[in-house]
Formats: structure tokens, C-alpha cells, sequence
């Protein structure tokens, strides 16, 4: 018997296996981590450091045209994801990280980490839906 | 109190099935002990700053909703008196990326006519593919709103 295998021999008794959340749950983590990966060292430079080092005028991030640029649906969908995964990619890794520090109250972590997440979740989406 | 001590006392020695006791790993410096370990963590610690950057970007989008001077007052104190911070997060993130694309060929290991691609070709494509998206979101964010 081929336990890899998802069907089931009707000559036998055995069970299906068990539908698993976890490739739901990886996949979730892969594509925060590529976001990540390939999104945020970008995002930090121009955000951040771009305009203290010269490299970018300030009136890029005047008041006006940033409020212009967030009013656009494709930026808010792409604002929506690109943080919302990475910030779920930052929980997860962090709550290992907190384990691999000797941290062993995996209980709290998980509440604390998977709680901050999903609560900037939606106050990231009631931003962008309301204000 | 007692459960603490009894903890203490197994962390201190472990008891094998052969009999004999051996001094487990240290719990909370065992990362320092050598290079690469210290590297995973340092990987997996990249998580802590760019979970600091999502909540930096969610207020500065919760500032800017707020009004100009709110958006100004983020802005300043982002650029000029988080500095620091913002370059540990931009080295945190960029090391993070560089190991998210060196473990590829391991994590997607791609077939092409039956023999596997060469590690090196799916690391290069995506790290050209990093330079890509780079180049994209800088022009974007130069040019996107002037149309």
C-alpha cells in the first residue's frame, strides 16, 4: 500500500488521510516571506532613508500627492497585501524566533504575536477602506 | 518555586537511556556558540525589524489620514530621529532577503527535461528578479503619481 497515495482502495478499510490547514498556512508563509524578500528592503530605502541621504527630493512625500496616491484602489490593494504578509510572515518567525531564544511560554507568544498581528490587520484595512 | 528548581535541575543534566548524563545545550545562549548558528539567528531576528517596519508603515498610512501636519510630524521623526533604526531594519530586511533567495533551489527545486536546474541559475533569477521589483517600486513611486 502506497500511503502517498489519496485515493482509497475500496478492497480496504483504510481511512483517507486527514485534510491538513498546512499547506494553507505555508503557502501564506512563502508568499509573505517572497513579499518580503523582494519588497521590503526597497520600501525601507525609499521610505526611509532615501530622502535623508539626498537621493530623493522631500516634495516626492508632500502631503498632497501622497494622499493622492493612497485614494488609488490598485495602491491600497497592493498597501493591503504587501504589509498584511509581511507582517504575518514577521509573527510567525518571530514567535519561532521567541522559542529558539529560550522563550518556552509558546502559549503567550502565540496569543500575543498572532493577536498584534491580526489587530494592525484591520485597523490597516479600516484605514484604507474608511479614512 | 519547586517546579522552577526541578527545571533548573534537568536543564543542568540530562539523564541518556544508555545511563549516562550529559550537559544539554545552553537554553538561551546556545546561538553564540558558533558562526552559522548565530546566523540563523540573526535571519530569523530580521523578523522582530520588519514587523517594527509594518507597524511604522500602518501609522504613517494612519497620520497621513489624519492631516497634513500629522503626516509632516511622521515624516521628521522618521527620517531625521529614527535614522538609526531604519538602517538596522534596511540591513535586517536586505539580509533576510539574501538568504530567502539562497535557500531557493532548495525550497523550489525546478525540473527542466528531467535533470534538475543548476542551484545557481534559480538563485541568480531571483536575485534579478529582487533587482527588478527594486527598480520598479523606485520608478513607481518617482514617476507613479505625475500622470
Amino acid at each position: 500500500m502506497n500511503k502517498l497515495v489519496d485515493t482509497q482502495d475500496p478492497n480496504t478499510t483504510q481511512p483517507l488521510p486527514k485534510a491538513s490547514n498546512k499547506p494553507i498556512i505555508w503557502s501564506l508563509f512563502a508568499a509573505g516571506g517572497t513579499i518580503t524578500a523582494l519588497l521590503i528592503p526597497i520600501l525601507v530605502f525609499v521610505i526611509a532613508l532615501a530622502v535623508p541621504l539626498g537621493l530623493l527630493s522631500a516634495d516626492l512625500f508632500s502631503y498632497a500627492r501622497l494622499v493622492e496616491l493612497a485614494n488609488n484602489p490598485l495602491v491600497k490593494i497592493i498597501l493591503f497585501f504587501v504589509i498584511s504578509l509581511s507582517l504575518w510572515h514577521a509573527a510567525h518567525r518571530l514567535r519561532i524566533t521567541a522559542h529558539d531564544f529560550g522563550l518556552r511560554a509558546d502559549g503567550f507568544v502565540m496569543f500575543f504575536l498572532y493577536g498584534l498581528a491580526a489587530v494592525t490587520t484591520m485597523f490597516l484595512g479600516w484605514i484604507l477602506l474608511f479614512l | 518555586m519547586i517546579t522552577l528548581d526541578n527545571h533548573r535541575l534537568k536543564e543542568e543534566m540530562m539523564k541518556l537511556a544508555n545511563g549516562n548524563y550529559i550537559r544539554p545545550p545552553a537554553r538561551y545562549s546556545w546561538w553564540m556558540r558558533q558562526g552559522r548558528y548565530w546566523r540563523y539567528m540573526m535571519r530569523e531576528l530580521s523578523s522582530l525589524f520588519i514587523g517594527i517596519f509594518c507597524f511604522i508603515l500602518v501609522w504613517g498610512l494612519f497620520r497621513l489620514a489624519q492631516g497634513e501636519a500629522a503626516f509632516n510630524h511622521w515624516t521628521n521623526e522618521l527620517w531625521y530621529q529614527s535614522a538609526g533604526l531604519c538602517w538596522l531594519i534596511f540591513l535586517f530586511a536586505t539580509y533576510h532577503s539574501y538568504t530567502w533567495f539562497m535557500v531557493t533551489p532548495k525550497a523550489m527545486p525546478i525540473k527542466l527535461n528531467g535533470k534538475r536546474v543548476a542551484a545557481y541559475i534559480i538563485i541568480g533569477a531571483h536575485f534579478l528578479l529582487w533587482l527588478f521589483a527594486s527598480l520598479v517600486v523606485w520608478y513607481a513611486f518617482i514617476y507613479g503619481g505625475n500622470t
